[in-house]
């Protein structure tokens, strides 16, 4: 079947199988890699993606569902312009990441939860990201890294 | 990234972090080419059996399937190993566990391959299983390795300290106690990965995740009679390793399929439960305490055994005993006394390195026997550490005489003066109703490097390329510690240059040069002291050639600043980019060598355990403590505060510091609570994340990590190992609050809530 989907803000129409796997269509057939596969089973978060802005696991998400909806990967987080998101930024500088492995699919959950709700505390963030495993245990820093976005916006609206 | 030079001892942001937030870091996973090939492999399935005949025929008529190989394909050794050579690449006649690789299925898609895999079928004739360590000792247990020279023995040895047992009579005091640890499946994200292609001359270049590409060349040559400078390694980012990729894991398997796909490229990568099951883990181990002081609380004997259960393989198992025994005795003084362990063959899945590396198991028994000492002779855990606290000029338990910079003591007084230590009671009163908490502390110590014989060695090498700028070859994987982040530090820093002007190579076997193992809390080390004497050569040489170029005689006259060399007295400068090309190519790289200096200490006379890494020479130290929450109702162990005070020599950048602090601790805390990777008879049945938990955000508390900057004189910039240190504190911290919120020492791990309960029955029985 030809699916048709918004992805990281442009039109695309892909022939594919309805059954593939949305990991696979977006790393193998559409060469974005960034999403992250790591248990094929739903358990780890490392495949998050954004659709219709909530986070959503790729490798849960077959083809055929992502038909007509508005779908944004790592790839497509940065603004426009090339430059970070803030989530991206905050990231970098609490050095919330090690490996990087988890990291896409962390930003994503990240993303999702501001969406959400734009001044979570440091619990809500801990049980926004609680799907996301990270094996070198950055969470703390995550946490940090959350919470600054958190302050920065703060500090913007004021 | 920093545009201006980076300071040592101050955080510089990872570079590489920006490339992960982006998602454009490329990982072995992230290679595709249109029409290459999918290889994938058949499992044994079963622990123990002859195998006497691999049928494809099926499979091999699938569509999509290229090719069927089996071990008749291999043309080397078909051994692989890092110190015994036991282990198969694919399986002649004998299985000796579930995830004995069999055969390789060649195939133009993922789903044939794996229908085709599904399709091979192994005919056996099954053996008995060997999987209980115990009974593997037993003169009637089946033989793993029929020509093993010692039974299902992989290594064993034993040391007698000072009067050895004899002492035993001579305390007043002796506690007795065995513990068991558990099997701990490493989990990092990236699955074993790679992909790999053999060109027309005969070439074969791999990409993959590991942490030894130079060891890994070597080992594929050798397997598959190749010629070594025909194989080439790739490591790109690694989705973390913590020592489950130190060594062969597709490496060979992908080579080999490489040499049967027509020049086409060629991906492998293992599904989460192939993973799982095919992956080396953490030893579980068995591990005796006898431990003995005078009244005042002066150790004076320990005997301690130790039993590991290494699975079919050695990978890097005799070498994690013989750092489990140097290390059983922990950080004190302890003037008498025997270790005695043994590494033991079963049908269990392969065990072999993981961050903390045997000292994980046996300083959960050393800290657990302490705190039960220190109840026994009333007195207070902390005091009774510090007592014993090994100091410089001591010897540690095996007879090594410490010659580095040993802060022990200084993280235990650190401790010692926290708050949560000093106004411990206080909230241990305070804990809600139905509620019980605990205070527990441990005290590490974590050799780092190869020991006396194997050369810790590491070559590094910096270009000025033709644009005035700074490349730095890396010879050593970085597999999310952060170590490259401290090579641009350490080149920024020498070289007075942009942080985000120097340029990382990552490890490759024709650009970069051989450097060891990313493992051993070495990395930053060795291959920083080499990489620092290769900045200041390059600095020198500059400083020389600009020197000749002005006419001035004198290049200490001469310093680099961002972009140029400036003559100081007078100021003039000579852009960076001038002089580059006024160099051959060959005159603007420098390479330089440094080798680890090793024990002189003849602690053992036992050649094997010193090959194997018996005594160290450079050690970290830790203090660490845990506040832990019982729930009376359902046993659950909260951890409410974690506090580390290291001793990791001076820090090079807080940030990397923290981030192995933390995430060494989480996986510590992992071990001490959550994750058991169960085989039963040696089939595995913790197969995904559902079955064998992780710490997630919400397991894992906040941790204090604080550095006591400790300079150590052979250091680069005075510092040492930290990748492993933090992994072997929570557990028997935990375990010693538990001990204290209830008066029973938890003996296995993981403590799960069910073994909480039970100690909380006792008490109320009591």
């Amino acid at each position: 079947m030809i699916v048709s989907f918004e992805l990281n803000g442009k039109d695309v129409h892909v022939e594919t199988s309805s059954d593939r796997r949305a990991v696979d269509l977006l790393r193998e057939d559409l060469g974005l890699a960034g999403t992250k596969e790591s248990c094929g089973n739903g358990d780890c978060g490392a495949c998050s993606i954004l659709v219709d802005d909530k986070a959503r696991l790729s490798c849960l998400t077959l083809a055929a569902q992502l038909q007509g909806r508005k779908v944004v990967t790592i790839e497509g987080v940065c603004g426009e312009d090339g430059r970070l998101h803030p989530v991206q930024k905050a990231f970098i500088e609490s050095g919330a990441l090690q490996c990087g492995y988890c990291t896409p699919g962390m930003v994503i959950a990240v993303i999702d939860l501001l969406n959400s709700n734009p001044s979570p505390s440091r619990n809500e963030i801990r049980e926004a990201i609680s799907g996301n495993l990270c094996r070198c245990g950055a969470y703390q820093k995550i946490l940090d890294a959350v919470e600054e976005v958190v302050k920065d916006s703060k500090k913007e609206a004021s | 990234m920093s545009n201006r030079p980076a300071n040592i001892g101050s955080t510089l942001l990872r570079p590489d972090a920006l490339l992960k937030v982006k998602g454009e870091a490329r990982f072995s996973t992230d290679f595709y080419e249109k029409g290459h090939v999918w290889a994938g492999v058949k499992r044994a399935g079963r622990p123990h059996a002859i195998l006497k005949n691999i049928d494809y025929s099926e499979a091999i008529k699938l569509p999509g399937v290229i090719a069927v190989l089996t071990h008749k394909d291999v043309g080397g050794t078909n051994r692989q190993g890092v110190i015994k050579k036991d282990q198969p690449v694919l399986v002649e006649d004998r299985i000796r566990h579930c995830g004995d690789a069999v055969a390789i299925v060649l195939s133009d898609t993922r789903r044939s391959m794996e229908e085709a895999i599904r399709a091979i079928k192994l005919e056996v004739e099954p053996l008995p299983a060997v999987t209980d360590p115990r009974l593997s000792l037993k003169d009637d247990a089946a033989l793993v390795h029929e020509k093993n020279e010692d039974r299902n023995i992989l290594l064993g040895g034993a040391i007698t300290v000072g009067k050895g047992r004899a002492a035993e009579a001579e305390c007043d005091e002796i506690i007795e106690a065995t513990f068991e640890t558990q099997r701990q499946e490493h989990a990092y994200l990236e699955t074993e990965n790679g992909w790999a292609r053999l060109d027309d001359q005969g070439r074969l270049e791999i990409v993959c995740s590991t942490q030894t590409p130079f060891r890994d060349r070597s080992e594929i040559a050798e397997a598959l009679g190749l010629d070594l400078k025909n194989v080439r390694i790739i490591v790109p980012y690694v989705g973390g390793a913590f020592g489950g990729k130190d060594g062969i894991t597709v490496q060979t398997l992908l080579a080999l399929s490489a040499m049967h796909a027509a020049g086409r490229p060629v991906k492998m990568w293992w599904s989460r439960e192939e993973s799982f099951i095919a992956s080396v883990k953490r030893h579980p181990s068995i591990l005796r305490y006898r431990l003995g002081a005078k009244r005042d609380g002066t150790l004076h004997f320990l005997d301690v055994d130790i039993t590991m259960d290494t699975g079919p393989y050695d990978h890097l198992g005799g070498v994690v005993l013989a750092l489990a025994m140097e290390h059983s005795g922990g950080p004190y003084r302890i003037p008498n006394g025997v270790v005695d362990g043994r590494c033991v063959y079963t049908n269990n899945p392969i065990s072999g390195a993981f961050r903390g590396f045997g000292v994980t198991q046996v300083s959960s028994g050393i800290e657990r026997a302490m705190d039960l000492l220190a109840v026994k002779i009333g007195m207070d855990p902390l005091e009774l550490r510090l007592k014993n606290a090994l100091r410089a000029g001591d010897r540690n338990f095996v007879g090594k005489t410490l010659t580095t910079s040993t802060g022990i003591t200084e993280c235990l007084e650190t401790l010692a003066s926290h708050p949560l230590w000093t106004q411990r009671s206080f909230w241990k009163r305070n804990a809600g109703i139905l509620k019980k908490r605990g205070v527990g502390i441990s005290a590490i110590v974590h050799g780092s490097g190869y020991g006396p014989i194997v050369p810790d060695y590491a070559n590094a090498k910096i270009e000025l390329t033709g644009e005035g700028k700074f490349r730095v070859y890396c010879g050593v994987v970085d597999m999310g510690q952060g170590n490259s982040t401290a090579n641009v530090q350490i080149v920024s820093s020498i070289l007075n240059q942009p942080a985000n002007d120097i340029e990382l190579v990552l490890p490759d076997t024709e650009r970069t040069l051989p450097s060891g193992s990313a493992s051993a809390s070495r990395c930053t080390y060795t291959f920083g002291n080499a990489l620092i004497s290769a900045a200041k050569i390059m600095k020198e040489r500059l400083c020389r050639k600009a020197a000749d170029l002005m006419m001035k005689k004198d290049p200490q006259e001469f310093s680099t600043t961002p972009i140029t060399i400036r003559h100081l007295p007078t100021g003039s400068e000579i852009p960076l980019k001038v002089i580059a090309n006024m160099m051959d190519s060959s005159e603007r790289i420098v390479t330089a060598y440094f080798r680890a200096p090793v024990a002189e200490d003849l602690v053992t006379g036992d050649y094997n355990l010193r090959l194997h890494g018996m005594p160290h020479n450079l050690f970290s130290y830790a203090a660490n403590l845990a506040c832990v929450e019982l729930d009376e109702i359902t046993g659950k162990v909260t951890v409410e505060n974690y506090a580390t005070a290291s001793d990791c020599g001076n820090v090079l950048n807080p940030q990397l510091y923290e981030q192995q602090i933390q995430g060494g601790a989480i996986q510590g805390l992992g071990l001490a609570l959550y994750e058991d990777f169960v085989a039963v008879e040696g089939h595995v049945t913790t197969k995904d994340f559902s079955t064998y938990l992780t710490p997630t955000s919400m397991d894992a508390p906040d941790i204090e990590s604080i550095a006591m900057g400790i300079y150590e004189t052979t250091g680069p910039f005075g510092s040492k190992g930290i990748g492993e240190i933090a992994t072997n504190g929570p557990l028997p911290a935990i375990a010693n609050a538990i001990f204290d919120a209830t008066g029973h020492m938890l003996e296995k791990s993981p403590i799960t809530p069910e073994s909480v309960l039970t100690a909380l029955t006792e008490i109320s029985k009591e």
